[in-house]
């Protein structure tokens, strides 16, 4: 658990912010240059705050009222930075033992060989840090973290220096530890994607300050966070459970509360939870159900919301069953096909647009 | 062996007055270099001229002022000869001080240059790993700053070997006290039919500078590679 009230003043930025973390996974979520960066080193103890107080499981770290502030080396954090950072001159392993070593026998939670196994990094350990690729680096750097038997994972934006394939590949290592140890993690991201597939809280911060807190489904749906949550992957995010795959055309079927939804390249095991991130743009709207389409996704809903910008757009979201969608369309075909709050409409989605990267195990 | 043995005598004597400056001045030329790349304090443009002064000025004004400040009058050396009976003038620790004083501005230059280029993000993570700031200094920069390092105390190594205008200001010329090789190249110089010795030291000269910067090529390459972590 993590509890903060802080603010500090930097030049001209200035961060204030309030929340409370609590859970497997939470997110911390904002642009770039919102302050997350910022917010993890006052927790962590790398910055110091000009005011406030964190708290972390139940003992203060911080509090500028009582005095106090406890030394980063002593707030046993697993702290895994955007880069890496593993100290060039010891090798993978003696890097992995560097926190080991230096914790308490008695508060160890975790050994070498749990983690290494855990990561994947067995093959790695007597190389040196600058003879590994940067999906590598990350893996050891969350190991590092690990073996120093943390009270919560600090993870700054931990696959934004990788490309698609490696981000893939440490984002599945991420899933793992989340679902087989109790570490609880917060997760700094820039990325909705990232987001939806690995936590269930967030936290959404804009130009230093928090503007919105909550689980990710409730956060997505919001139509007036789009501006903050980002108008191209903007949308819904939907609980749903694995019902069947179809194997010969390699498409799998969920239900949640509105019906069906048809995805593709998912490989999670039938009567499994996971999250789908709909995303505004991919969703279409109708008034009558179509017959012959390749709309392999048609939900009927009732319009609960209508938001219209100055420019082409208007965003419509459709309960569908308590779950909520949001299309994203043109004001035209809003005006045209004369959509109205209460009204009923159908949600029509490509299959396709639901893929591997929209889908996360809850 | 084609050396007298005043000339062994000199190199060896050489040999131990550059090692000991070396190693006497190592500790402080680190303290220094941290304070003046990472230290904002008042007074601190004053102490980078101070430490660099040696560099500028004529070595014989040095030697002037060890010998005012240490010699067994003065304020330094007179404290030090009542409290502890530590003399430097005229004998082969004095050589060393001064050799010590006029090497220590490369030492510091080049600890200074590596601490600079130190990512502090690496300490900061070695710290965020529980190791407190003595552990990440013993454990994270000095193994990164270690190519400065031996650059560094090699650098005053070479120039504690060719110290003479300080040295013989401070401590004289001692046949085996205090006559460095320089100096005894100097004074073979000045006797008649000494060129031969003077001669053959040179040679021992050139081969020992040789030496210095051969052996300190290998260890600054072996020590960046170990620091960018590039070897198999």
């Amino acid at each position: 658990m993590l509890e903060l009230d802080v603010t500090k003043q930097l030049g001209v930025f200035r961060l204030d912010a309030r929340f409370r973390a609590e859970g497997k996974v939470t997110a911390l979520f904002g642009r770039s240059g919102s302050g997350k960066t910022t917010l993890t080193n006052l927790v962590a103890g790398l910055v110091r705050p000009d005011r406030g107080r964190v708290v972390l499981n139940e003992s203060v770290v911080f509090d500028s009222e009582r005095g106090t502030d406890v030394p980063p080396h002593r707030r046993r954090l697993g702290y895994i930075f955007q880069e890496g950072r593993l100290l060039p001159h010891l090798t993978v392993r003696a890097n992995l033992l560097y926190g080991f070593r230096r914790t308490p026998a008695s508060e160890r939670s975790v050994g070498l060989d749990e983690v290494v196994g855990l990561l994947g990094i067995e093959d790695l350990l007597e190389r040196w840090p600058g003879a590994l690729s940067g999906g590598e680096k990350q893996r050891v750097a969350i190991g590092r973290a690990l073996l120093a038997s943390p009270r919560m994972l600090l993870m700054d934006e931990p696959l934004a220096s990788l490309d698609n394939l490696r981000k893939a590949e440490v984002l599945r290592y991420i899933e793992r530890l989340r679902d087989e140890l109790s570490v609880p993690i917060v997760y700094v991201s820039h990325s909705i994607e990232e987001v939806t597939r690995l936590a269930h809280t967030m936290v959404v911060l804009s130009e230093g300050s928090v503007v919105a807190q909550g689980t990710v489904r409730d956060i997505m749906s919001r139509l007036d966070l789009a501006p903050f949550t980002g108008r191209f992957e903007a949308g819904a995010v939907i609980e749903a459970r694995v019902a069947a795959h179809d194997l010969a055309y390699e498409i799998t079927r969920l239900e949640f509360a509105g019906g069906e939804l048809f995805v593709t390249g998912v490989d999670a095991l039938v009567g499994e939870s996971v999250r789908v991130r709909v995303r505004a743009r991919d969703v279409a709207l109708a008034l009558e159900r179509p017959g012959a389409t390749t709309f392999r996704n048609i939900v009927k809903g009732r319009v609960a919301a209508i938001v219209e910008s100055d420019g082409p757009i208007a965003e419509v979201q459709l309960d569908a069953g308590g779950a909520m969608l949001v299309a994203r369309i043109t004001r035209q075909s809003l005006h045209e096909l004369g959509l109205r709050e209460g009204a009923s409409a159908y949600a029509l989605i490509k299959a396709v647009a639901l893929d591997r990267h929209s889908v996360g195990y809850a | 062996m084609w050396l007298g043995p005043d000339e062994i005598d000199a190199i060896q004597l050489s040999l131990k007055v550059a090692l000991w400056s070396v190693a006497f001045s190592l500790p402080f030329a680190i303290g220094i270099a941290m304070l003046l790349a990472r230290a904002e304090f008042p007074g601190k443009t004053l102490i980078d001229a101070v430490v660099h002064l040696p560099l500028v000025l004529p070595p014989v004004v040095v030697g002037y002022f060890l010998l005012v400040l240490m010699g067994v009058n003065g304020p330094i050396g007179g404290f030090l000869k009542e409290q502890f009976g530590i003399v430097f003038v005229f004998r082969w620790t004095g050589a060393a001080l001064a050799a010590a004083v006029m090497g220590f501005p490369l030492m510091v230059r080049a600890i200074r240059l590596s601490l600079e280029s130190v990512d502090r993000g690496l300490e900061a993570a070695a710290a965020t790993l529980g190791a407190g700031p003595r552990e990440v200094f013993f454990t994270v920069t000095l193994p990164l700053i270690m190519p400065g390092v031996v650059t560094g105390a090699l650098l005053s190594f070479a120039r504690s070997l060719g110290e003479f205008g300080a040295t013989i200001t401070f401590v004289s010329n001692i046949p085996g006290e205090t006559r460095t090789l320089p100096i005894a190249i100097y004074s073979f110089t000045q006797v008649p039919g000494g060129d031969a010795q003077a001669l053959r030291l040179s040679i021992v000269a050139v081969v020992l500078s040789l030496a210095v910067l051969f052996v300190s090529e290998i260890l600054v390459r072996r020590a960046s590679r170990r620091v960018q972590g590039r070897h198999a």
